[in-house]
């Protein structure tokens, strides 16, 4: 007797795939994961408590570890690398004793292959569809662009990973977001990320893993769907997953930790079988038009506060948006095209590959940036960084008098010394517009790469229609 | 066998910040993050706020009432944006035992309950009414699954495992050390039947 599989989401096959022990009546299912990764700021108390429990590391070579957080990305010559700072200093040694005494693969600052951490898994072919991921960092969302189901986690949960291999894990529900038509010129990934989020709004996705889907997201590339995933945990989803497809395949066949020779063609294969069944079902459904949308911009302090450059900050605000516009400096209705801009920063998990720093420097190539803008631009990876500097990027961002970095969070996250000063106005490639986020009184536009660029050299907030043919 | 102490009942005044979508930046900033150690974490909780002359004077944790306050009452998506669970770290070094709301940001949600930190979510009209009674005394139960104040009760939801642990002292690290053969067998690509 035959019995037809009811249909599933891309999912559900990746979460039945790693059920290690399904859930019962008094406790959760646990999940296996294929992939955790480590970085410097969230791991040394995991490492600590399983020191303290006397628990080894299960699987070191299903964990990565490199260093991102809180390094300095000054420019630096080649040499020992020690922070200035003696708390990352600190914690920065921690992480490598901790990874070499349990045989964990470390990306340290100067090594080759060392960048933000959802930079390298990618580009290293780490993430691939189908897989689990984890990371001590809420975007370990952006792997979901290969398929995989990814997620950040808390440190408990780091020790948990690293003791076992496993989570204990409710079920999240699930949000078909459907995107019709296609992004017109100028107007990106970044862009549709923020206009999703704006209409999701900043808890929207909660207890939701978003399944980017529709021609829309066909059309975008791998580093574009990054975007995309980087920033569903702005709308509260756990993971944001584009099923795998021929986009994929191409972008990571030969990657270094991609499979080879026949092992490829079965993982083609079976990655081939992941995609969203005919007739499964979605708790929710979203649905979206990428083609009517414009250059997105936020106005206030959260990710869902955003609306489109040309437009103007909401007439009618209270609670929440009243006081974003309060910390913001902003008036109810105000218009932004044209507002004052103190720095413009390019880079972060978001927007650091190699097609976002094309984007920025497409714009800036032959310009100056303004002579009152402070404009850093920061590889998302060591990698991204030699493939820029073999085109050439690098020199368009250096004699329009921009600032090229080393890799790292840099001024998303501001703890490595890369910040704003109080009462500085940003417009940031990053995903976090908060209070305070890009340093203590800081006040942060978030845009796309290219409105970014287009910002640092006009010197105030400009769409970048009015540069890009 | 670790355990933490067990949580059954929180009973204390309440500190309310009913601001939507107070993110997990807010709770602890990223220079807060540079340590080792989970201990001491207090001195960062609202940083920036309790620095800040214009809000100094309001700001409800400052106030002489919050002193010895166990129960935070936020407003929904409490604690969302980053996974630090620092956030959780510091909020339990400076006293908190429970935090109710609307809503909970997932991932702190995850975190509070690694910690013992009872994460409470109630219905909107229920949370403006405990709102209201900001700073007297009210009782998160974890056994009936209700708070309580002297204006009302409401019930709040927690799936039986995150009860049980919370009430048992349980860590999920513990629970899943007991699965060793389990995950022996899938990583031999063998899946056992339970």
């Amino acid at each position: 007797m035959t019995v037809t599989a009811p249909p599933r989401t891309l999912f559900q096959k990746v979460w039945d795939a790693h059920v290690v022990r399904a859930a019962s009546a008094d406790t959760p299912a646990v999940l296996y994961v294929d992939l955790h990764l480590l970085h410097e700021v969230t791991s040394p108390q995991a490492f600590a408590e399983l020191k303290q429990r006397g628990l080894a590391v299960r699987r070191p070579e299903r964990t990565l570890a490199t260093m991102d957080h809180a390094i300095p990305t000054t420019p630096r010559p080649r040499g020992p690398f020690v922070p200035s700072d003696p708390e990352a200093a600190a914690q920065v040694a921690q992480l490598e004793r901790n990874t070499s005494g349990a045989g964990i693969t470390l990306y340290g600052v100067g090594h080759e292959r060392q960048g933000i951490v959802h930079v390298i898994a990618p580009e290293l072919g780490l993430t691939q569809p189908g897989r689990t991921i984890v990371c001590g960092d809420s975007h370990t969302s952006t792997h979901g662009a290969l398929g995989a189901l990814a997620f950040g986690i808390g440190t408990s949960e780091v020790a948990q990973v690293l003791a076992t291999q496993c989570l204990l894990q409710e079920p999240p529900r699930t949000l078909a977001v459907e995107v019709e038509g296609r992004l017109g010129p100028g107007v990106t990934a970044k862009d549709l990320a923020l206009a999703l989020i704006a209409q999701l709004g900043a808890d929207g996705a909660s207890g939701h893993v978003i399944e980017y889907r529709g021609p829309g997201v066909r059309a975008l590339s791998v580093e574009e769907r990054m975007t995309v995933c980087n920033m569903s945990i702005e709308g509260g989803a756990r993971a944001g997953m584009v099923a795998p497809d021929e986009t994929t395949f191409a972008y990571l066949e030969g990657r270094p930790h991609a499979p080879r020779g026949e092992s490829w063609e079965r993982a083609v294969e079976s990655w081939r079988a992941l995609a969203t069944d005919e007739g499964a079902v979605f708790d929710r459904v979203a649905r979206f038009d990428a083609a009517t949308l414009e250059p997105m911009i936020t106005y206030g302090t959260n990710p869902a506060m955003a609306v489109p450059v040309r437009g103007q900050v909401p007439k009618q605000v209270s609670g929440p948006t009243e006081r974003a516009l309060a910390y913001m400096g902003l008036v109810p209705g105000q218009t932004l095209l044209g507002h004052p801009i103190d720095v413009v920063f390019i880079g972060s998990c978001t927007n650091s590959r190699l097609s976002d720093l094309r984007q920025a420097a497409s714009v800036m190539r032959g310009r100056k940036v303004a002579p009152w803008i402070r404009a850093l631009v920061v590889p998302g990876s060591q990698q991204v960084k030699r493939e820029a500097e073999a085109e050439g990027l690098d020199q368009d961002f250096r004699e329009a008098g921009a600032e090229w970095r080393e890799a790292g969070c840099s001024m998303c996250i501001a703890m490595n010394g890369d910040r704003l000063e109080r009462g500085q106005y940003a417009v940031s490639t990053s995903n976090r517009n908060f209070e305070g986020r890009q340093g203590p009184g800081g006040r942060t536009f978030l845009a796309s790469p290219l409105t970014a660029a287009a910002t640092a050299v006009c010197g105030h907030i400009t769409d970048p229609r009015e540069l890009v043919a | 066998m670790t355990s933490r102490p067990p949580v059954t009942l929180v009973r204390s005044r309440t500190v309310v910040l009913p601001g939507a979508d107070i993110d997990t930046d807010q709770i602890i900033p990223a220079r807060f993050l540079k340590g080792t150690v989970r201990e001491g974490l207090g001195r960062g909780l609202f940083a920036d706020w309790r620095s800040d002359a214009s809000r100094r004077s309001s700001f409800a944790l400052d106030r002489p009432e919050a002193e010895g306050a166990q129960i935070l009452v936020a407003g929904p998506n409490f604690g969302c944006g980053s996974s630090r669970e620092h956030a959780v770290w510091a909020l339990m070094d400076a006293g908190f035992r429970s935090v109710v709301s609307t809503r909970l940001a997932d991932i702190f949600k995850r975190n509070a309950l690694q910690n013992g930190l009872v994460p409470v979510e109630i219905e909107p009209t229920a949370h403006a009414s405990l709102v209201a009674a900001e700073g007297q005394e009210a009782r998160v139960d974890v056994a009936a699954l209700t708070v309580s104040w002297a204006g009302g009760v409401a019930a709040f939801a927690l799936p039986p495992f995150a009860r049980r642990c919370l009430m048992e002292g349980r860590d999920e690290l513990d629970i899943l050390l007991t699965y060793g053969d389990a995950i022996a067998a899938y990583e031999r690509g063998v899946s056992l039947e339970t």
